[in-house]
């Protein structure tokens, strides 16, 4: 999708103030859970400490694109395009700002799972969902950036490997606490991250549906991916079949 | 007041003489997109008016080119665009106003009800009649606020006597949501009225003589947002009984009050919508370009 000039420059600028905005608030966000799961992983107890006090930050950034969001649309009367845009923007830092929190609950957990670590052994498990998570998440960000619909329905078919990662997780867990009921407590604490990526991952999806809608202006919530893909994007099927 | 015209899209930027004078590589102009036909859905199972083949002329010049367009029964159609883009041209069209400019030449088939307007037997005084136009500047006739609504009911003889008279411009003074605020005033003249009241009792003038059709000609864009806010509500009223077709500069006003919305673009009919769809998600990218208020 193209973004023409306005007549009037300075909507310009406040439009394209806002997505700068969302992705700046995108890039501290990812690297928010980029650093939770750093701390997860290496049982990092002070770069967990760390996540878990600066999810402040992005709850500020919310409130202020919420703010301008509301701005534009009071000053401007947005319509079409840029309609799409102001209510994408709103939805996506919502979705940003969970992800926050997934990212913070992370860290929290890890924190505890660092003073005794090595009990339940899942790292190559959730190292490799993390970075599935991660994936996700970047490309995601990066669609909206580049206002890429067709990477965003990509990114729509691979929420079924992190639920099938999570799946495997927790069935590893269960063993472990059937081994020994003194591994519950970690056990569970490894499941909750595991379920906190989990939830990252269907968030930076949610983004992805906001960037079909703003590019094809269909909202495509509660469908299911092939009549997404059939409906919306016939071009990519034909491609992928011959 | 820069501040009031940056808040409106598609006005020019109230700050155009500082911007730079440098446009931007990407810019597009207005020729580089081709315009073949029309896209959306400018046909309707239950048409008031239709137009086939319009092609209006001013002498050499051609002002509309292949205009299909139905007016469904009963409902707003808003038109928009550009200044010079044709559609107060076509709305003329609908009633002959075009008739009275010597230089004019309409093309095309025209109906209302399927009757041709342009047929031989149509007198342009009874089209106008059941086809009333409302202006942008109102005009109310030098005579006092009764017989400015009671002179289309005189002219076609309407009412056959005095009380008949008096309850048709009391009804239409009420239909116009005028009533209320002139009913002890009703010899005083028309023009002593503020704007919106006159812009008001000109379109009690036009329903007086019970009209099908109601073209508006930028009906509101000599009031203010509160006169503005009563004729729109006005206008909702009114499409219960009537089909109104409306040219507006204002995007908002096209987008609160009409059903379908047409966009004109240099004497072309680019897209014709459900309004809903044409600022949400319009298909044509000179609508999109012309309702966010980018170069066209």
């Amino acid at each position: 999708m193209e973004i023409g000039q306005h007549i009037s420059q300075r909507y310009n600028e406040e439009l394209e103030q806002i997505r700068n905005k969302v992705l700046q608030m995108g890039g501290l966000v990812e690297s928010q859970t980029k650093k939770a799961i750093k701390a997860l992983l290496d049982h990092d107890q002070d770069l967990a400490k760390d996540v878990a006090t600066s999810d402040q930050s992005v709850n500020q950034m919310e409130v202020d694109i919420d703010e301008e969001c509301t701005r534009v649309i009071a000053r401007r009367q947005p319509t079409a395009s840029d309609l799409r845009l102001v209510i994408a923007v709103v939805k996506v830092i919502t979705d940003l700002e969970r992800i926050g929190d997934e990212a913070e609950k992370i860290a929290r957990y890890s924190k505890k799972l660092a003073k005794n670590p090595n009990v339940v052994d899942t790292h190559s498990e959730l190292s490799h969902m993390s970075q599935l998570v991660l994936s996700i998440l970047h490309d995601s960000l990066d669609a909206f950036a580049r206002l890429d619909a067709e990477g965003a329905v990509e990114i729509l078919g691979r929420d079924e490997k992190i639920n099938k990662e999570l799946d495997k997780l927790s069935r590893l867990l269960l063993t472990y606490m059937m081994e020994d009921p003194r591994h519950i407590k970690n056990a569970l604490r490894v499941s909750w991250c595991a379920r906190s990526l989990e939830r990252i991952g269907d968030h930076a999806q949610n983004i992805c549906e906001y960037v079909i809608y703003l590019v094809k202006g269909k909202d495509v919530r509660h469908t299911s991916l092939e009549h997404i893909r059939s409906k919306y994007f016939p071009h990519d099927i034909d491609v992928s079949e011959s | 007041m820069s501040d009031i015209l940056n808040t409106v899209p598609g006005m020019p930027s109230a700050d155009s003489l500082e911007r730079s004078e440098v446009k931007p590589e990407n810019h597009r102009s207005e020729f580089d997109v081709e315009i073949n036909g029309t896209v959306g859905k400018p046909f309707v199972d239950n048409a008031k008016m239709s137009s086939r083949n319009c092609n209006v002329f001013y002498g050499d010049k051609q002002a509309i080119f292949d205009v299909d367009l139905d007016i469904g029964n009963n409902e707003i159609l808003a038109m928009i665009g550009p200044s010079g883009c044709g559609k107060s041209t076509y709305l003329r069209v609908l009633n002959r106003m075009n008739d009275t400019i010597p230089i004019c030449r309409v093309e095309g088939e025209h109906t209302l009800d399927g009757e041709d307007i342009y047929g031989k037997k149509t007198d342009p005084v009874l089209l106008r009649a059941r086809v009333g136009m409302v202006f942008q500047k109102p005009n109310p006739f030098p005579k006092s606020i009764y017989d400015n609504v009671a002179y289309g009911a005189r002219l076609h003889g309407l009412a056959s006597n005095r009380s008949e008279l008096d309850d048709l411009v009391e009804a239409s003074l009420i239909k116009a949501g005028l009533f209320k605020e002139v009913k002890d005033d009703l010899q005083k003249p028309g023009t002593g009225l503020s704007g919106g009241q006159q812009q008001r009792l000109c379109i009690a003038r036009a329903i007086a003589v019970d009209p099908e059709v109601i073209l508006m000609d930028e009906p509101t864009s000599a009031l203010d947002p509160i006169a503005t806010a009563t004729i729109e509500e006005l206008m909702d009223e009114l499409k219960s009984k009537y089909t109104i077709a409306i040219v507006t500069h204002s995007m908002q006003q096209a987008a609160r009050v009409s059903q379908r919305t047409a966009y004109f673009h240099l004497g072309k009919l680019v897209e014709v919508n459900e309004t809903d769809k044409v600022f949400t998600n319009p298909e044509h990218q000179l609508t999109e370009n012309y309702i966010t208020g980018r170069f066209g």
